[in-house]
Order: C-alpha cells, then structure tokens, then sequence
C-alpha cells in the first residue's frame, strides 16, 4: 500500500469536491431508507442469534462433559468454535458498535455488553469504535494498519526486526485475541518507560484486562474439565477427560482466533485498499469521510452463512460507511453502495476469502522487506480536500 | 452455637457454589442463559406473561398477566410499568392494576385502554396475544385506600380514570360501607367494565352516577354537589382528566376539606418537537439553552460541562448519558427520541449528534 496522496495515479482524480459532497448525500440517503424500515426485524435478527448461540454453547458444554469418548469430543469442539466465533462477530462486535441501541433494552446494549474476548467492552469500544473507525487507514492514526507490531504500508519506516512479521502474524493470529487486549492498552508504547508502566490509569486498565482473562482461562481451563471429570471417574479415565475438555477449548479458542482473524486482515489489507496521509484528514467533510471508508475497506464474497459467521464484516465497505447500523441489513445495502461505486468509477475490493486472506498475507510478506524504491513526495493537490479548497 | 455455624457453613457453601456457577458462565451472568430457556425465573429482571386478553370496549382491552420472579403484590388502586417492544423498540408505559388484590394465582390484570395516536395502547390492543411476554415494574403509586376504611366513600372518575377504581372496588368493596361511583364517558357502549358496574348498582352494592358526556356535557363540581349531597363527608377518590381534577381540587379546596380528596393523574406522555431546548444537567446543575441544529454535546462544553466524548459524529458511542424526560433530534437524519418519566430506565442519548427538540433533562 501507498497513501493515495503519494500514489502515481490518483484514484479519485476525477472527483471534483461537488462529487464527493453529492456522494455523501447519496449515502445518506441509503441510511435512512435503512433506518426508515430499522425495527421488528432487527430486533428478531439479534434475539434470535443471542439464543442459538446461547444454546449452542450450553450443548456444546454439555456434550463436552462426555469429552473423554471421541465423538463427543468432536462435536462438542466444534460446537464449541461456531459458538465463539458467533458470539464475537455477530453478536459482540455488532452490539458493542451501537447497532441494537435502538431497541431500548438494557441487555443488549453498547454500554452493558461485555463479550468473551480478552479485551474488555470498554477498552475495545475506545481503540476500535473511536478511533479505528473514525481514522480508518491514516498511516500514524489507525493503529488497525498492522496493530502495531507490522508494517502494512510503504510509507511506514522499515526497521530490521520487520523480517520476522510473518512470523509474528501467525503468532497473533493464533492468540488474536490476546493480541487485540495488548493492543487496545498500547502495552508495547506503556511499558517502554517507568513513567508510562506507573501511570495510574494503565495500571487500573491493565487490572481489568488481567481479571477478565483471569476469569477466562479459569473457565475454559479449570472450571469446565473439572466439570468432565465424574463421567472420567466413570469410565476410568479422569486425566482423558480434563485433559480432553482442556484441550477442546484451547482447540475452539484457537479456531476463534484464527477466524477473526483471516477476517479481520480481509477488512483493510487486501491489495487494492488505499491508506490516507495523516494531514488530508484536517477538516475532512462528512463527504470526505464516506470517501475515504469506500476506499479504505475491503470486502469478502460468499455466502449468507459466510456473512453470518463473519459478524457481516464480510461487507466490510458498507460496515465501516454505516458502523451504526445493524449489521445483518449490509447484504440488503451492498447492490446499492456497489452501484455508487461504479457510478463515481471507484474501486470495489472483494473477492472469495481465500482470495483475499493470501492478498493481505502477500502484502506482510513483500513490506517484512524494505521498499524497492523510496516513497515518493507528498502531492498535495489530491483529495481529500481542505475544506478552505471546497469552499473555493 | 452450632446452628449458627451450620448456617454459616451452608452460606459460605452456597456462595462458593454460585462464584463457581458465575466462572462457567462468564463474562454474562448465569441469569443471561436462564432467560433463553425459563424467561420468568430470571431474577434480576422481572417479565410478565400475557396469560389472557379480552376485550372490554371497542377501544380498551384487558390482559391478564402471570408476573415473573421478583414480583411484589399491589396495593388496590396502585399502577405498574410495562415495557412492551414496539417495532423492536422497548416502551414504557404505567397502567393501573384492575384485578383484586391477593389473588390465590398470583395473576394481576391491566386494562388498557386507546389514547389518540397512543403508540404502546394501539400496539397492546392490536396485538397482545396469550403468550407474548412484557416487561414489569413492582406496583407503585399513592392513590390507594386508606385505613381503616371509610365509612362513606365517593369516586369521581372519568374515561379511563376508572382502571384504579375498579381495582379498589373489586379488592374492598365489602370493607367500604356506602359507596358512590360519579363515571363519565363519552357513550354508554364506551364506559369500561360498564357491565360490572351496572351489576353492582343493581345489586345495590354501589350507588351509580353515570354521566355520557356526548349527551350531557362535561361534569361540574357544582353539578356533582346536586348529584351527591353529602360530597364533603365523604373520603374522595377521583381520576380523570387533568382540568377535571383541578376543578375538583378547587371545590375540595374552597369547602376546606382538601384532605378528604385524593387524586391520581395519568401523566400525558405525549412530548411535542420543536427547534432547540434548554437542557438541565440534574448532578452539575447546569442549564444551557441549546440552539436548534447544535448539538447537546458542543452546547455543553461551550458552557463549561465536562462531558465524555469520543468520535464526535455519531459512531463510537461514548459520549452517550441518559436523559431522564425530554426530547431530543439526531442532526444527521431528523429522528425524534424522546423520554419520560415513565421510561424510567432513562433513555440514553449519544450527546455528540443529538440537539435538544424541546426541554431535556440529563442525568450528568
């Protein structure tokens, strides 16, 4: 990736600021046929999934304390892994955005969800709602472009230790969740110095994030194989069965992790995504704004199961134009975004998962290396515009 | 003593089991997964099973409820809260209890009846079904009997200012002596529970006044005098229209026997939009006059509020606090919120893209 602002041929070009102000009314109005008709249906849609995930997990718990035979071991994993995985996607990740707010109901709301993630509600809500949606892909803004630890963009400088990022990829892939909880307390940046490791609000967020993993692994670790061990007694296998319900949830964790993961590098580093210069964000105007998620989002083709267990960030495009609203109405918005796309003759980036998974891998391959040529200087006169420039 | 240890052992015991309960279930409750399957059991938050509806008028139904968990028995003449989803959205509303009290079932009875262009009323007369689970508050409300009973009793109601009524005069009408009920509605078809009390009146268990309002007008506090002779030795419960009630509170007034009447008004939820507000800060105590199409967040700190706040257009949903009565517009698309003091639960505002539509009241 190269900032679109020190691109050889600028993408948006033959957009004048008249364009983009219309394209952001046009997505406006695509809201609010969507909140016109938000209500019953939607209220249904997340009920529904909060009970079949509910009952998935509680069966699948359930057949896991049989864990010492095989089948049941099996079944019970991946029961397991669906379960996790609809619960962070469709469920958490939706809800914690604000989408069922509107249903009034204290139960499902942004401000009283917590989700089994390591990171808690509050913390995720501020790195990921707040500041990764409001700065999708400014370089030095959005700290999703490589969490941190990568380098995802040629204007990122290149350092030695950026050799082993496939290798820490995998590693945050596997323990993604983990990584996200270190991420949103920026623990690289925080324990760097004494001052920063003794501030009193890192330390009482990092209390938090140690309690609820603490609360976690006790579950999946203790508590449930302890649950596994009378039917172990039974058949004279104890060790089998806590060793085997153990080893379920490390295996349904794992897979969890894996998922989002794919997932989540499909949303903004596939080849085609374009990245923003920290200084073409200054005064954007809401049009600007709409412009940029087009372009700095990333979608996966497939099918209504595939949009369900991606928590719909399978459309990632129309995600990050309407974060607000609730995620099962994408697949209706998305021939009507695409038809934007197409009229204002920009990019629409999509493609089957696996597809898109290798692009964004090949990507963190190629940047493990330094740039080929240097980055190329600043142009200025690409869009988005200062407002001072849409006024003239 | 070794039953307290007993007892002290078994607590810890019990604790100790539900901590382990609480680690297999976390980061919910265990109540979140009893609700998918026993909704009613939950403790923490009490529902309601709509067990029957019948319809009483044209325009007011009765449903009878089976109260979940955490219920408390009513007093006659108190109301509770229903949250009912409409549209997929939670509303509030109060409604006065109209069954006897300590019924053997634990089952109570609202009746509900259409206010104009009344969302939840149309919504519960259309479609409440046997089945269909509500949302609950625990009764509450002063407009109850007193005790001892009164020897001499009069009820001045109107329209659906009956509901409480009916719950006193089903719960204690053996208790009261010489009941007089003054009832107005617009026609005889439409009086509620206009059978029941009928019956009574020719049983000659109540004295009867039914005035239908299309014919004879409006009912005076001079009219009432003529109507009942002995108005200000009776204990006085009326429920009806606000004007009502003030022409009643000021005839009660005026003779010196405003202690002998008790009121109840139903609150009017109706809140009208219009351009900018001012908006109360209930713990800072800060009023801020908020111009129409600026926002409550910016209104705020231009005035010195401290306010939570995050992304500043409406998607990270930080900046949001709970707004106790008012009724506020999203800039970006016009739509209307609004709370009352019914809601109760405060609805919460996302501040950052919300301008006051009319006068706000903020819990921060």
């Amino acid at each position: 990736m190269t900032t679109l602002q020190r691109k050889e041929v600028n993408p948006i070009a033959h957009l004048s600021p008249e364009d983009i102000e219309q394209l952001g009314r046009e997505l406006d109005a695509i809201r609010d046929e969507i909140l016109a008709v938000r209500g019953e249906q939607d209220a249904r849609h997340i009920r529904r999934m909060i009970a079949v995930q509910r009952r998935l997990e509680l069966g699948s718990r359930a057949v896991l304390l049989f864990s010492v035979f095989p089948p049941a071991w099996v079944l019970g994993t991946i029961g397991l892994s669906i379960s996790k995985i609809l619960e962070n996607m469709e469920i958490g990740h939706n809800i914690l955005h604000g989408q069922y707010d509107f249903m009034r109901d204290p139960k499902i709301h942004s401000t009283t969800w917590e989700w089994d993630s390591a990171s808690p509600a509050e913390q995720w809500k501020h790195s990921h709602n707040e500041l990764h949606h409001k700065y999708t892909n400014v370089v030095g803004r959005d700290n999703d472009l490589g969490y941190g630890i990568m380098r995802v963009d040629e204007q990122q400088r290149w350092a030695p230790a950026h050799l082993g990022q496939p290798l820490y990829n995998f590693v945050n892939a596997c323990f993604f969740e983990y990584g996200i909880a270190a991420y949103d307390l920026e623990l690289g940046r925080n324990l760097r110095t004494k001052k920063r490791r003794n501030n009193p609000e890192f330390r009482a967020r990092a209390r938090q994030v140690l309690h609820k993993i603490r609360r976690q692994v006790t579950r999946d670790y203790v508590v449930h194989p302890a649950l596994a061990l009378p039917v172990g007694f039974a058949v004279g296998n104890p060790l089998g069965a806590l060793f085997g319900t153990m080893a379920a949830n490390f295996v349904a964790n794992l897979a969890r992790n894996l998922w989002t993961h794919s997932v989540i590098m499909c949303g903004h580093f596939p080849n085609g995504v374009e990245t923003f210069e920290r200084t073409s964000i200054t005064g954007e105007t809401r049009g600007e704004w709409y412009l940029r998620q087009m372009l700095g989002s990333a979608n996966i083709s497939g099918s209504k199961l595939m949009h369900i267990m991606t928590g719909n960030l399978s459309h990632q495009i129309e995600h990050h134009l309407f974060p607000d609203l609730p995620a099962s109405r994408y697949a209706e918005v998305a021939p009507k975004v695409r038809a934007l796309f197409e009229r204002y003759q920009l990019n629409y980036v999509t493609g089957p998962l696996v597809f898109q998974v290798a692009s964004a891998w090949a990507k963190v391959f190629r940047l493990a290396l330094p740039n080929r040529k240097p980055a190329r200087e600043i142009d200025h006169s690409i869009p988005p515009r200062h407002p001072a420039e849409v006024a003239a | 003593m070794p039953v307290n240890q007993t007892s002290l052992f078994t607590r810890r015991l019990r604790n100790g089991a539900w901590r382990v309960v609480e680690l297999i279930t976390t980061p919910v409750v265990p109540a979140d997964y009893l609700d998918v399957i026993a909704p009613l059991r939950n403790p923490t938050v009490l529902r309601a099973r709509i067990e029957a509806v019948r319809p009483e008028t044209a325009d007011a139904v009765t449903l009878e409820l089976r109260p979940g968990r955490g219920w408390e028995p009513h007093q006659p003449g108190q109301y509770v809260r229903l949250g009912v989803d409409v549209d997929g959205v939670r509303l509030w509303r109060a409604y006065s209890v109209t069954s006897a009290a300590g019924r053997r079932d634990g089952r109570f009875t609202v009746t509900v009846n259409a206010v104009r262009d009344g969302v939840v009323s149309g919504h519960l007369l259309r479609h409440a079904r046997k089945g269909m689970l509500v949302h609950l508050d625990v009764p509450a409300g002063d407009f109850v009997l007193t005790s001892p009973r009164p020897a001499r009793t009069l009820f001045v109601t109107a329209g659906s200012g009956i509901t409480p009524v009916m719950g006193m005069l089903r719960s204690a009408l053996p208790e009261l002596g010489d009941v007089v009920v003054v009832h107005s509605a617009r026609t005889p078809e439409g009086v509620v529970f206009g059978a029941e009390l009928r019956e009574l009146a020719a049983q000659g268990r109540i004295r009867l006044i039914e005035r239908h309002t299309r014919a004879d007008g409006r009912l005076k506090p001079a009219a009432l005098a003529d109507l009942v002779p002995d108005l200000f030795e009776r204990e006085t419960w009326a429920c009806g229209p606000g004007d009502m009630l003030d022409d009643l509170q000021e005839h009660w007034a005026d003779a010196g026997a405003a202690e002998r009447l008790h009121v109840e008004r139903f609150r009017p939820t109706v809140l009208v939009a219009g351009d900018g507000g001012t908006v109360t800060f209930e713990k800072s105590g800060l009023v801020v006059d908020v111009a129409a199409g600026a926002t409550v967040l910016d209104a705020a700190e231009a005035a010195g509020q401290l306010m939570r706040s995050g992304c500043r257009m409406g998607i990270c949903f930080k900046c949001v606090l709970p707004m106790r009565e008012g009724i506020v517009r999203d800039v970006r698309d016009g739509k209307l919120t609004t709370a009352t003091e019914v809601d109760g639960d405060n609805v919460l505002i996302q501040t950052c893209i919300s301008t006051a539509a009319g006068p706000c009241r903020l819990d921060a």
